[in-house]
């Protein structure tokens, strides 16, 4: 595979920024200035985040995924973002709306059942990325392999873990995870005024998160994060779905709700409306199947009673977030609404009622996060200079103590990288090993709080109980990922010490996705290579039997009359096979013999060009 | 703080905290949080002046600046901006600050805390049977526990400023003895605290 991925041509190596979402994904980059949208082939420039797997076992991504959705909801993936970094039990009730089948086994990592495969959260955000990647490398004409992505602010280190696993996945090297509402504050470049504090409301299609900033010369610090990571528009849409299948079983008398294509449908329709009624005053919910309508309207006034619950549970992180924070409303200078729920009228007065000033709404609020990666990116690569993001923890870091409780060692809201050390002894003489659970959250009981890993202290000299000193330090580094290295400090000597995260996969598991992916990629790129150069042949032919039409061409000699059709043959040939290279050795050649030719027509095209312009 | 060691770049002896003197290299970090700021170690700091050293040693030390220079510097980068972020942490903070400070001199937090101040003997017994009363359900009393938590945090405030007293009489004389009033304030400090916090949730929960 060497050689492929190192085709220079000679452009300074792309960073792009990724907004990997809920209902959509989207990539952008710095172009000199500005951050720009990269569009696809189509134009496109959301990727919706949806996974089908065709009959034929192919993969589809995207938009080329939404008739699947319908046809086939049982092997479509979408909202997989809610999945990243938890298990089966977390998902709990949420299970039976997703269209998809979860398999038994899925604990601490779960297991999405399409067709005859399993695939991991990691492995279908994994299949967005790629087409995000595959977008940027047509759009740029060169390989792409680096990415900064963003992530909710409030997600754990396990969400977050997952997210990178995905990124390696995809053949990306993620340079950094950033908090989408941190992003979108950057995007908005609300630094130009000198000195500031920003809330950042920030509600997508299944994470809510707020974030509140100082601003000054340029740096953004986060002072406070809150949120949660299971609230979103998906609620919205679920609740309307919920309602509507009451309302057409008491009108059809016919429950749809275990057909998978039927709830697919109502939740486009449901969707729809949802969207409409930004505004307009009312829609009407429209769903068709198996040649039955059913049609409700439903006004704005009901839609905003139905969902008030859903736009309150926003605003209890929110007070909490200012308090943490050390504000009250007044203090906060502006307000900036993320994501594609605050579009919702509702949204907007609720945020402004509480922050008591207009949010700003300037940015498209689909694209914003994802302008604001590729901002972070051009920090990274060099490209930007002056701002730096000081970003936050979201949720305090403890680790279990005698009888269950927890011992908290970093704070939430603790600007990273943050660290903190602590030393460990042995219970009983000759103990070897030292375990140690690390959780997250900010309760005061283990079981209350989010199980992280637990980490082997492995190898320690077996001395009397209480000998030994075991120094371990926990970092927290700019990713929100927790590290953990031991030194024994007596010795100074590094202890080895074992990963075992409660949550997502081992870096085994890791690394066997990454190799049977690059196996696909490298198929992915060949099929790309080779359908780029057959266009490329077919421009090339139909050009050289339209010059065989021309004057020049009977100006040749027998000779080189034959060159031409013997290299046209030669590529024809090429053109069938699976062979990239060969074709575009053939195009080469094609472009050799036929250049004098070229060369006979353009010298006559100028001729004739000038004689036109002769009085 | 003396800190005299040869540059891991350059071979050259450096004085310099964070930066080689010679080649301009990213050292180790200092692990003191004082001498990492580059201020006397006292126990009064102006905010401002500490805000724009933190502001101005993260754009010089963040992860984010050392991107592509060596893996070397890049974890050097890391640690010294972990240090950067949990030193200016502690020592924004007065109390906080305060406590690193004894530690540094080696006076160690004594267990006061958990034992309540003589003088507030009785008023913590009181306290402790209105608060036994109110989870029981008797909502009576909250008026009581409302001047009581006043009574606390006046009190908590008297603390803060006797503490400040001290710290400038410490700052001023290097005076040990001072060192030790102050533990004995904090302690105080964080018993006060940590009933004024019981009394919150109480009259929240309740
Ligand atoms: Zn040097």
């Amino acid at each position: 595979m060497s050689g492929l991925y190192q085709i220079d041509f000679g452009k300074p190596e792309r960073v792009v920024g990724i907004d990997l979402g809920t209902t959509n994904s989207l990539a952008a980059f710095m172009d000199l200035t500005h951050p720009q949208v990269i569009p696809d082939a189509g134009g496109e420039r959301l990727v919706p985040s949806l996974v089908s797997m065709a009959e034929s076992g192919e993969m589809v991504v995207g938009n080329a995924a939404r008739p699947l959705l319908i046809e086939h909801p049982e092997r479509s993936v979408y909202s997989v973002k809610r999945l990243m970094g938890r298990g089966a039990a977390d998902v709990g009730e949420e299970a039976a709306l997703f269209p998809f089948r979860i398999a038994p086994e899925s604990e601490s990592v779960i297991r999405i059942e399409l067709g005859e495969r399993r695939f991991t959260p990691p492995e279908i955000s994994a299949l967005v990325l790629r087409q995000l990647k595959s977008n940027a490398e047509a759009y740029f004409n060169q390989p792409v392999n680096k990415a900064v992505i963003t992530v909710p602010a409030y997600f754990n280190d396990a969400q977050r873990q997952a997210t990178k696993d995905a990124g390696r996945i995809a053949g990306l090297d993620v340079l950094r995870l950033v908090n989408e509402p941190t992003a979108a504050a950057l995007a908005y470049g609300l630094d130009k005024r000198e000195e500031g504090t920003v809330a950042v409301y920030d509600l997508g299609g299944g994470t809510f998160d707020i974030s509140i900033l100082k601003l000054k010369d340029g740096i953004f610090e986060v002072l406070a994060t809150n949120g949660d990571t299971h609230l979103g528009g998906d609620d919205i849409d679920n609740l309307l779905i919920r309602i509507a299948l009451e309302d057409i079983q008491s009108e059809w008398g016919e429950d749809v709700a275990g057909s998978g294509e039927a709830v697919q449908r109502l939740r486009q329709a449901v969707i729809g409306a949802k969207e409409r009624l930004s505004f307009a005053p009312f829609a009407d919910i429209v769903f068709e199947y198996r040649g039955r309508q059913y049609r409700r309207r439903l006004e704005r006034e009901l839609f905003e009673r139905l969902i008030a619950g859903i736009v309150d549970r926003t605003l209890g992180p929110c007070r909490a977030c200012l308090k943490d924070a050390g504000l009250t409303p007044e203090r906060i200078d502006e307000v900036v609404l993320v994501g594609g729920s605050t579009r919702i009228p509702l949204v907007r007065r609720a945020v402004e009622t509480l922050f008591r000033a207009r949010p700003h709404t300037e940015l498209n609020p689909d694209e914003v996060v994802a302008l604001g990666a590729a901002i972070q990116a051009g920090i990274l690569s060099g490209e930007v200079e002056g701002k730096l993001l000081l970003d936050v923890t979201p949720l305090s870091l403890g680790i279990e103590t005698m009888g269950g409780a927890v011992e908290k060692i970093i704070l939430r809201n603790s600007t990273i990288p943050a660290s903190a050390t602590q030393t460990f002894t042995t219970a009983v003489d000759g103990q070897t090993n030292v375990l140690i659970h690390v959780l997250q959250g900010e309760r005061e009981l283990a079981r209350d709080c989010r199980s992280l890993a637990r980490f082997d202290l492995k190898g320690i000299e077996p001395l009397p109980a209480g000998m030994p000193r075991i120094e371990v330090r926990f970092l927290i580094d700019a990713n929100g990922i927790l590290n953990v290295t031991a030194r024994d400090a007596r010795t100074g000597k590094e202890q080895t010490v074992e990963v075992k995260p409660t949550y997502g996969l081992t870096d085994a598991q890791v690394e066997a996705m990454i190799d049977e992916s690059i196996d696909h990629a490298e198929e992915d790129f060949q099929a790309r290579q080779l359908m780029e150069a057959r266009v490329q042949a077919d421009h090339i032919l139909a050009a050289v039997e339209k010059a065989r039409q021309h004057d020049a061409y009977y100006g040749l000699s027998e000779l080189e009359k034959q060159q031409i059709q013997d290299a046209v043959n030669q590529l024809m040939l090429a053109y069938h096979s699976d062979d990239y290279l060969l074709i575009r050795a053939q195009i080469d050649h094609l472009n050799g013999v036929t250049m004098k030719l070229a060369e006979t027509m353009m010298n006559e095209a100028v001729r004739g060009a000038l004689k036109g312009t002769r009085i | 703080m003396e800190r005299l060691t040869s540059c891991w770049n350059c071979g050259k002896n450096t004085e310099q905290i964070h930066f080689c003197g010679s080649c301009s290299s990213l050292q180790p970090p200092a692990t003191n949080y004082y001498d990492f700021f580059g201020f006397e170690h006292r126990l009064n700091l102006d905010p401002a002046a500490l805000e724009d050293r933190f502001y101005r040693l993260s754009r010089r030390l963040h992860p984010d600046v050392y991107f592509r220079r060596s893996a070397r510097e890049q974890q050097f980068s890391l640690d010294a901006t972990a240090i950067l972020n949990d030193g200016y942490r502690t020592l924004k903070n007065p109390i906080s600050r305060a406590e690193y400070l004894l530690k540094e001199k080696g006076i160690t937090a004594s267990e006061n805390g958990r034992q309540p101040p003589p003088e507030l003997l009785e008023e913590v017994f009181e306290l402790n049977e209105m608060l036994e009363e109110l989870r029981q359900g008797d909502d009576s009393l909250r008026p009581q526990l409302e001047e009581a938590e006043q009574r606390f945090l006046k009190l908590r405030d008297e603390i803060d400023c006797r503490l400040q007293v001290e710290f400038e009489l410490y700052d001023a004389s290097g005076d040990r003895s001072r060192l030790l009033e102050v533990r004995s304030l904090l302690s105080r400090r964080r018993y006060i605290r940590n009933l004024i916090e019981e009394v919150e949730r109480e009259l929240v929960g309740a």
